[in-house]
């Protein structure tokens, strides 16, 4: 087998691995002492033990995953259920239980790993399967397999990660075929819930519903289903309301009606916009931000890192990361279109999901384009964790391509 | 596989790509807005000015006692904090404002410490400042850049001394006690309960800080609120009307501080079903030289008392019951049917009880009481009686049925810092307890008068004597509300057996061992008692109701190495006189607005007359609890 790596690939991941280095450096360079100087350091350390465990995912075959997969889930799915019990909160999420740890020592975040096995779960129900169903009750499964560690994380409370579950699925429905109109009407309730808030909006989207119903004709029972699961959500989002943890409730509150709540989250989004506004068109030059040096960006390492890149390197930078992130998740499209086998296929294409998820609720969360959740952002955030999880997904994706190429792949 | 064949995957791709390229040109046109339309403005509020938030106090809800008068409530107040961009310039700054109050006053480096914990706030020099000193500063602000001068709310407690283990203090918010998560959402600085009701109901009284944005330069100067920045206002905390009766309260205080001055012990006043009247623990403390930080010094002197004041005896003091348990000997037999008011035992009193090759004293020595019916026994507290109704019962009952009555369990009053009493759950427990290889029998004995193994708090014995005056089931006290999960016991005696030990302890005042009490001028049914602990005067007890038939109010005393009883019971009957006779006025309906202020006033000029500026002028409205009767009395 040909072993050549996809050179494109390799590219796009060194650049914004030298590029996210560069911008924990610079957020580093502060006029007061924030004990973070040295982080950027640490995370070449990381990248390096990523670095040696994509080369490992690299080498291992994607039979070898398909058939481990419903075993690494199922241990995911433990390490989550243990992190409920035993887990523990440190720095920003001090109050979730989000860590595995031993006294101070922090062995990691399990709802990383738990992302990959998922991704490897669903790929192993689609690629067993001749066609993707084709009704809403065919679609329980992958929505099991997604919905269980979701709840999980939901549970620590993680909103964000949670979230990411569910980018992961739609893009492994769509992606394994599942017709965009049914993708639309297993999403209905969510819209629903969303907007249930305004009452004419809602009333709007029923209708609209109703309509979509009558053109789309699932079974007669799904659309009945589908129809009451949408009213019901008018008349519960109040208790859903009343379950989400005080601060969840006041970051989408900040989110929906920032000028009422400057606060907490909404204090952080309006400084995190502030020091991106004042970047302007080229930035304010390479460590040199001034809302950064003065300690206005709040969780410059992780959650906001991106306002960072935004400060200094201004509009222009931003488009050049943007473009760089888009190249990335272009050329993983291009690997899974091009994959062997429906499994690795899937698998990388969930990769995708992922990736893109992570980028744009952090990235739309430094705009206030997005409620504040806290994800970190591929190549950027501080980090090991999610790090070494991307990595090893990345190895992954290197296999595929490596494959594709092996086995021959012609452009049609 | 039709979906993975090329051409399908291919249009699926293409998809994908125009679905993410669409979502990240939304992402774009966000920078684009932010970086290119708007940046002038952005610029302007990141470029020379800076955002610090300044926390607005909230007012603390007010603590009422149950006619609408004060126990807690709020005065004006100033703190003087001070804003800084650096260590350095804010030492300079500090330096110069030592030169305008009084140097012992300001501890710089505790202000650079709360500085470093929250640069972009201001630090708090002065929690409480004296209008003195805020003319003082305000005359010379051109000389102390980054002052801020807040007007806050400050806790003050008007019957001071009288309240202070019933009300508690509050206090800034410690590290540990954010650490822990036990005051949700206090932000550093905040002012939180610490003890009494002011920690008991801290979610309710606290309220939310508010938070008001406004711009400074690099230097530290501040120059306005910000435009585009709005304030959240504070929610003031909720006011709680509680059960005391503050007259009754103050009564108490001033008597205890007349008559028994060097004494220390408690008191607690409450109804039949449960209401606290009054609850005062002495020595006690000025709960007000708590408030904005008490200095160490100070504090050292409460905390090296021998006497103790920081103590609460009426649910941290733990005594061994005496006498007054014997009611809960009397309650285990009658109960169990063992015994009726008029049995008598097979050994009469003659002064003592030859229990295996021990003799067992009676109080009253020479010559005994003779044969006893349970009421006699009751009125004169015959040691030999409730020895040999001890072993009537046995141990396995004995401690079984001091389970169900609740005593062995905290009484459940509303204030976090109660502790149980020691009585053992069961044999074993004893056995555990005492690092003892077996049980031994005469332990029975012991128990059986209220010695021995088992201690307990003034506010459980109440409870207990407040079921036996009221219907028999024993419920936790409170002051504002009944805990949550707080356990009721019922006695399981039926009317005749109350009525009997009500009678029994009726005779303990008309010609018993309160006979001197005089508390036959208003009906008062009680028992007395007089603990052992060693090395010390005996502890005097007494726990009386009135009227005895249908009980208005309960009260106990207990006084520490007050000898007996007897001597003490005069003060229980003088506070329930009080009661019954002095507080007969009806119940004010209060319609009551705290003032509430918000007003700070910060470096420049362009503050004050800040449009965006808020005062909240809240209506607070009285919580009244759930099925609280503040009816007449005769």
């Amino acid at each position: 087998m040909n072993r050549g790596i996809d050179r494109t690939l390799l590219g796009v991941v060194v650049v914004l691995s030298i590029l996210g280095v560069l911008v924990l450096y610079s957020a580093g360079q502060t006029d007061f002492h924030s004990g973070g100087e040295g982080r950027w350091i640490r995370q070449i350390a990381w990248l390096a033990v990523a670095s040696v465990v994509a080369a490992t995912s690299y080498r291992v075959s994607f039979r070898i995953l398909e058939w481990a997969a419903p075993w690494l889930y199922g241990f995911g799915l433990a390490l989550l259920s243990v992190t409920l019990i035993v887990g523990r909160g440190f720095g920003t999420g001090a109050g979730s239980k989000s860590w595995l740890a031993i006294g101070d020592v922090r062995l990691g975040q399990p709802v990383e790993l738990a992302k990959l096995a998922t991704i490897l779960m669903l790929a192993r129900w689609f690629a067993a399967r001749r066609e993707p169903p084709n009704t809403l009750r065919g679609l329980l499964p992958p929505v099991m397999i997604a919905l269980i560690p979701a709840l999980l994380v939901l549970k620590q409370p993680d909103l964000g990660s949670a979230i990411v579950f569910a980018g992961i699925l739609f893009a492994m429905l769509f992606w394994a075929g599942v017709a965009p109109s049914l993708l639309i009407l297993l999403v209905s309730p969510v819209i629903s819930l969303l907007i249930a808030w305004n009452t004419a909006l809602w009333s709007v989207w029923m209708v609209l519903l109703f309509v979509l119903l009558l053109i789309w004709r699932p079974f007669i029972f799904e659309a009945i289903a589908v129809y009451l699961a949408n009213s019901a959500m008018g008349v519960i989002y109040i208790v859903v309301w009343g379950k989400l943890a005080t601060y969840q409730q006041e970051r989408l509150l900040s989110f929906l009606n920032p000028e009422n709540y400057r606060k907490g989250p909404g204090y952080q989004a309006l400084q995190s916009k502030v020091a991106i506004g004042s970047g302007g068109w080229f930035g304010a030059g390479f460590t040199l931000g001034t809302q950064k040096r003065s300690g206005y960006i709040p969780e410059h390492w992780t959650d906001f890192v991106f306002t960072v890149v935004g400060e200094e390197f201004g509009f222009v930078g931003v488009m050049v990361v943007l473009g760089l992130l888009i190249t990335l998740l272009f050329v993983l499209i291009r690997i899974a279109r091009r994959a062997s086998d429906p499994y690795a296929s899937l698998v990388v294409f969930g990769v995708v999901g992922l990736i893109f998820t992570h980028i744009y609720e952090n990235i739309g969360m430094s705009v206030s384009l997005m409620p504040i959740t806290g994800i970190p952002l591929p190549f950027f955030s501080f980090g090991g964790s999610f790090l070494v999880a991307m990595f090893i997904a990345l190895g992954l994706a290197f296999r595929a391509s490596g494959e594709a190429r092996a086995s021959g792949y012609l452009e049609s | 596989m039709s979906v993975f064949a090329s051409y399908e995957v291919a249009k699926r791709a293409d998809g994908a790509r125009w679905v993410l390229g669409l979502a990240f040109l939304v992402l774009s046109a966000a920078f684009f807005k932010a970086q290119v339309l708007e940046r002038d403005k952005f610029r302007t509020v990141a470029g020379s000015n800076r955002l610090r938030p300044i926390k607005l106090p909230s007012p603390r809800g007010y603590i009422l006692d149950r006619n609408g008068l004060a126990i807690a409530e709020n005065i004006p107040g100033y703190s003087i904090k001070l804003l800084a961009s650096r260590e350095d310039s804010l030492r300079a700054v500090l330096a110069r404002l030592l030169a305008y109050v009084p140097q012992d006053s300001v501890n710089v480096e505790t202000v650079v410490r709360r500085w470093r914990a929250a640069r972009f706030q201001p630090a708090e020099v002065f929690a409480s400042g004296e209008d003195r000193i805020v003319a003082t500063l305000e005359e010379h602000r051109a000389a102390l850049p980054g002052l801020v001068i807040q007007a806050e709310p400050r806790r003050n407690y008007p019957p001071g001394y009288a309240v202070a283990h019933l009300v508690g203090y509050v206090g800034e918010v410690s590290e540990a006690e954010m650490n822990s998560g036990k005051f949700d959402e206090a932000g550093l600085g905040e002012m939180v309960g610490k003890q009494g009701l002011e920690v008991e109901y801290d979610s309710m009284l606290r309220g939310q800080e508010g938070t008001r944005y406004v711009e400074v330069t690099a230097k530290g100067n501040t120059v306005g609120t910000l435009p585009i920045t709005g304030s959240v206002r504070p929610v003031p905390g909720t006011n709680i009307q509680t059960t005391i009766d503050l007259p009754l309260q103050r009564f108490i205080d001033s008597m205890w501080r007349a008559d028994l001055p060097e004494k220390r012990g408690a008191m607690i006043a409450m109804t039949p079903k449960g209401e606290v009247l009054a609850y005062y623990s002495h020595p006690s403390f000025d709960p007000n030289d708590f408030i904005g930080g008490i200095s160490s010094a100070e504090y050292a002197v409460y905390h090296e008392d021998s006497d103790n004041p920081l103590l609460d005896r009426v649910i941290n003091g733990r005594y061994p019951p005496a006498s007054p348990f014997k009611l809960a000997i009397a309650t285990m037999a009658l109960r169990r049917g063992l015994v009726t008011m008029d049995s008598r035992m097979t050994t009469p009193c003659n002064g003592g009880y030859r229990f295996g090759n021990r003799v067992y004293k009676c109080w009253k020595r020479d010559g005994g009481h003779g044969s006893l019916t349970l009421t006699e026994a009751i009125k004169t507290s015959c040691d030999v009686y409730f020895y040999q109704l001890g072993l009537l019962l046995g141990e396995d009952a004995l401690l079984e049925d001091g389970k169900l009555l609740g005593l062995s369990d905290p009484s459940g009053i509303d204030m976090e810092q109660e502790k149980r009493g020691n009585f053992p759950r069961s044999v074993k427990d004893y056995i555990n307890s005492r690092g003892q290889s077996a049980w031994s029998r005469g332990e029975v004995l012991n128990l059986a008068i209220g010695q021995g193994r088992n201690t307990q708090t003034l506010a459980n014995m109440v409870s207990f004597y407040a079921a036996l005056a009221g219907d028999g089931i024993k419920r936790p006290p409170h002051i504002y509300q009944e805990r949550p999960g707080a356990k009721e016991y019922d006695l399981g005696l039926n009317a005749e057996q109350l009525a009997g030990l009500r009678h029994a302890m009726s005779e303990v005042v008309r010609s018993g061992t309160a006979g001197a009490s005089g508390g036959r001028e208003f009906d008062v049914a009680g028992k007395t008692g007089s603990g052992q602990v060693s090395n010390q005067k005996d502890i005097g007890w007494f726990i009386g109701f009135a009227p005895a038939d249908s009980a208005k109010i309960v009260v106990g005393i207990q006084v520490e190495e007050g000898e007996h009883g007897a001597l003490v019971a005069k003060y229980v009957v003088r506070a329930i006189g009080r009661y019954l006779q002095g507080a007969g006025s009806p119940a004010i309906k209060t319609n009551f607005t705290p003032p509430l202020t918000e007003d700070t006033t910060l470096p420049t000029d362009s503050l004050q007359s800040d449009s965006t500026t808020t005062t909240p002028t809240t209506t607070a409205t009285l919580r009244q609890g759930p099925g609280r009767k503040v009816g007449t009395r005769r």
